[in-house]
């Protein structure tokens, strides 16, 4: 069965909306084709798309809230819950796949106690899969936020996790 | 502005870089190379010019297509050649630049080629290295050679010459120039692109559009991003003879957005074409203008076919359509559209600037020119290769690739991603052309090569493509939504050891109703990873099924690992390894797995040094 895609947020928790569509609203004239660059452009400021952002859209496009619904849950890349602060990606392509990805990502999600699409409770890291990055040469691939991690093993990918935590650590401390 | 300005004012540009009175070097900053940690090499190579004081300018250039070589630097001294060194980190490229610049030694040890005129003692040249020397190049011409955010380097080196030849050619000559090359679509089904061109100008219809297919989707994948970071320019250039050729004044890139470096050199290198007249009205002085737009893809496998990628552009679902009609004569927004993926107008740029008889005479008889690969997988040597059409597979895999890892036998390659094939090893004298590749049950594809040993389960790869297909499917056509995801479901039970023999029947059956009853060649072809592999190696499907076993080591439930007291010399890096504990032995003493503990994992068997290990 599908989940429901959103969950209850708490009162007062969500971003300021409001705001980024009237600075949002400045670079798009409101046409049909915008839908997916204003959807981009959100989920760019959030992380993610709230469903208020995609009512917002619904108005500002004059589209109705199914046709801009239904385009979000169609791609990939739209996520309609919040982000950890390190999104860690792990290429499922076939050069990935060929070189052990699965058996990476096994042990990414044991470490992590979190599945592809879940945030940590720590709200540090949320785990996706991507289809292919193109860097198949040298696979397997990981890519934590914008950065690009290649010829990875297990105990190196954990290492890498480990820093991440430890830094964060340092910080709050 | 007059080309013949732009152009002098280009080739002065570059002769200051090649008479550079100073040391230059060039790092590969592709995704690849970044990936590999040339952001190290580079903060490195700058941190040692400063701190010692030493001449020099940095250049950052795409890939040269020695992925395994990674991160890359090439140094060259004023006169002398560009010497490269590969496998590179920050301490080892702060000693080759003190050792080079400072005390004229080269470090001929850890270098791995050199490019130009004068020799480099005791280096081989780029061309003569075992995997560069079967390829040939026209789509990568420049790639690793020019800055491809600087717009000078592509037209030194013969950039947007083809565009000025098309713009003193009448439309229907430069289709006919197309149509002698005999170039065919490199996305994969490999259609006549003149042929294609043609059809787009003369659908009656008011506005017309020219879409870059850049949304390269197969897992496995990577020439066209590798295309635009290293040379933008010559697929644009493409662009915009195909606009001038069928008569239009729009143009649209669809770009996966997983590629942001390979997006934002296409904004620099469309700011520099307004810069230089190449985009707007009037370029180049002509009657002829053109716009082109950048569009995002948003993560749809399914948007790399012409009708859903259309659908998409427009801002909804990327659903495919029946066709006809075709896009040629109703495609975006209802207008006649042609679409092309990247290597194609790369192509188009090489053939109008050198012709298409210089082009036709690479290649075979049916498919002309030359075809770039992602070579990946189990082979030693990985990267971006070209190769000319009709190479046989054993030469791309054992003289390119240099083979599989020592001690493993090869088993199979794939070409084409999920639309392809598994073609097995004793196959490999295949001529590789569009048509041969067909006959053996694959594909062309856009380029993916993936290479597989014996680690490789061939129920499990088909089983993985099924996973990717039956989560791509858009859900339209109800063969390939449920076909796929039944195929999957078979395919699960057949890894977990409950498949039953009727099982194979069953899939053949399914198979052929997927590629019967879809729209679009999601459908159509995602049938044939398992196709192949029922048809090349059944005796697998047939050791999961009737003896419950898988030998390659991957589906869990069919095997487990077992240590070899002879081969193993109790070195314990096994039981380091193990998370669960399962592995024990005394140190210097064979060890032993508990089965009942083993997660199956594999970090012992990676870890063995001895292949002590054994899959049973």
């Amino acid at each position: 069965m599908e989940q429901a895609i959103y969950q209850e947020l708490p009162v007062g928790s969500g971003p300021d909306i409001e705001g980024l569509f009237n600075e949002i609203s400045k670079g798009f004239k409101g046409k049909p084709d915008e839908l997916i660059p204003m959807l981009q452009r959100v989920q760019r400021a959030l992380g993610f798309l709230p469903e208020q952002a995609l009512l917002e859209i619904a108005r500002h496009t004059g589209l109705s809230a199914a046709r801009v619904f239904g385009t979000a849950t169609f791609y990939a890349q739209f996520r309609f819950q919040p982000v950890g602060k390190y999104i860690i990606r792990v290429c499922r392509g076939t050069a990935c796949h060929v070189k052990g990805s699965y058996r990476l990502l096994e042990t990414i999600e044991d470490y992590l106690q979190a599945t592809p699409g879940q945030m940590t409770p720590d709200g540090l890291f949320t785990i996706e899969t991507v289809a292919c990055f193109g860097c198949c040469a040298l696979a397997p691939i990981m890519v934590v936020n914008d950065s690009v991690y290649g010829s990875l093993n297990r105990s190196k990918a954990l290492k890498l996790l480990d820093e991440i935590r430890g830094r964060e650590a340092g910080v709050h401390s | 502005m007059d080309f013949t300005l732009i152009k002098e004012r280009a080739e002065k540009n570059w002769r200051a870089l090649e008479n550079l009175r100073q040391p230059l070097i060039q790092i590969g900053m592709g995704t690849c190379g970044k990936a590999a940690g040339a952001d190290e090499v580079y903060e490195a190579a700058k941190q040692t010019l400063k701190e010692m004081n030493l001449r020099g300018r940095i250049l950052q250039v795409g890939c040269i297509g020695t992925c395994y070589l990674e991160p890359m630097m090439a140094v060259r001294k004023p006169g002398g050649p560009f010497i490269y060194y590969g496998n590179l980190t920050a301490k080892r490229t702060e000693e080759i630049l003190l050792s080079y610049l400072r005390h004229d030694d080269p470090k001929s040890e850890w270098a791995v080629c050199f490019i130009g005129e004068e020799p480099a003692d005791g280096i081989p040249r780029f061309e003569d290295l075992p995997m560069i020397k079967p390829q040939v190049r026209i789509a990568l011409r420049n790639c690793g050679i020019i800055d491809p955010e600087n717009i000078d380097h592509y037209i030194a080196r013969g950039g947007y010459s083809g565009l000025m030849r098309a713009l003193r050619m009448n439309s229907g000559e430069v289709i006919q120039e197309i149509k002698d090359s005999g170039l065919r679509g490199r996305g994969g089904a490999g259609f006549p692109t003149g042929m294609k061109w043609e059809f787009a100008r003369k659908a009656p219809g008011q506005a017309r559009y020219i879409i870059c297919n850049a949304d390269e989707g197969d897992p496995g994948a990577f020439m066209d991003r590798s295309l635009l970071e290293g040379d933008p320019h010559s697929v644009l250039e493409g662009m915009l003879i195909g606009a001038y050729a069928i008569g239009c004044n729009d143009g649209y890139i669809y770009i996966r957005a997983e590629y942001p470096l390979a997006i934002k050199r296409l904004e620099t290198a469309l700011v520099q074409m307004k810069e230089y007249g190449l985009l707007g009205r009037n370029i180049l002085g002509s009657q002829f203008g053109f716009q082109i737009h950048i569009k995002e893809g948003a993560g749809a496998f399914v948007c790399g076919e012409e009708t859903a990628l259309m659908a998409s552009i427009a801002g909804g679902r990327g659903m495919p359509r029946s066709r006809p009609p075709f896009p040629a004569s109703k495609g975006l927004w209802g207008n006649p559209t042609n679409i092309n993926n990247v290597e194609t107008l790369t192509n188009v740029s090489a053939i109008l600037a050198q012709g298409a008889i210089w082009f036709a005479g690479c290649g075979t008889e049916k498919s002309k020119g030359t075809k770039t690969f992602a070579l990946a997988g189990k082979v030693e040597r990985t990267g971006l290769i070209e190769v000319p059409m009709g190479i046989r597979l054993k030469e791309i895999i054992d003289e390119i690739g240099g083979g599989v890892a020592k001690g493993k036998r090869v088993k199979a390659v794939q070409t084409g991603g999920p639309s392809g094939g598994c073609i097995p090893a004793d196959l490999f004298d295949l001529p590789v052309d569009y048509e041969s590749l067909a006959a053996v049950g694959s594909i062309m594809g856009s380029g993916g090569m993936v290479v597989m040993d014996e680690d490789a389960c061939m129920v499990d790869i088909p089983r993985y493509f099924l996973s990717f297909t039956a989560e791509e499917s858009c859900g339209k056509c109800m063969p390939c939504r449920l076909g796929t995801r039944q195929m999957l479901d078979i395919l699960n039970d057949i890894c977990e050891g409950k498949g039953t023999p009727e099982d194979l029947e069953i899939l053949k059956d399914v198979s052929e109703t997927i590629q019967k009853g879809s729209l679009c060649g999601l459908g159509q072809t995602a049938p044939n990873p398992v196709q192949t592999t029922l048809r090349y190696f059944r005796s697998e499907y047939e050791a999961h099924i009737l003896r419950k076993r898988c030998e390659a080591g991957v589906c869990k439930p069919l095997f487990h690992y077992e240590i070899d007291p002879e081969a193993c010399n109790g070195c314990g890096v096994c039981s380091k390894k193990c998370s669960v504990g399962a592995i024990t032995g005394e140190k210097k003493k064979p060890h032993s797995i508990e089965p009942d503990r083993c997660t199956k994992c594999g970090a012992c068997y990676e870890a063995c040094k001895f292949q002590a290990v054994h899959i049973c």
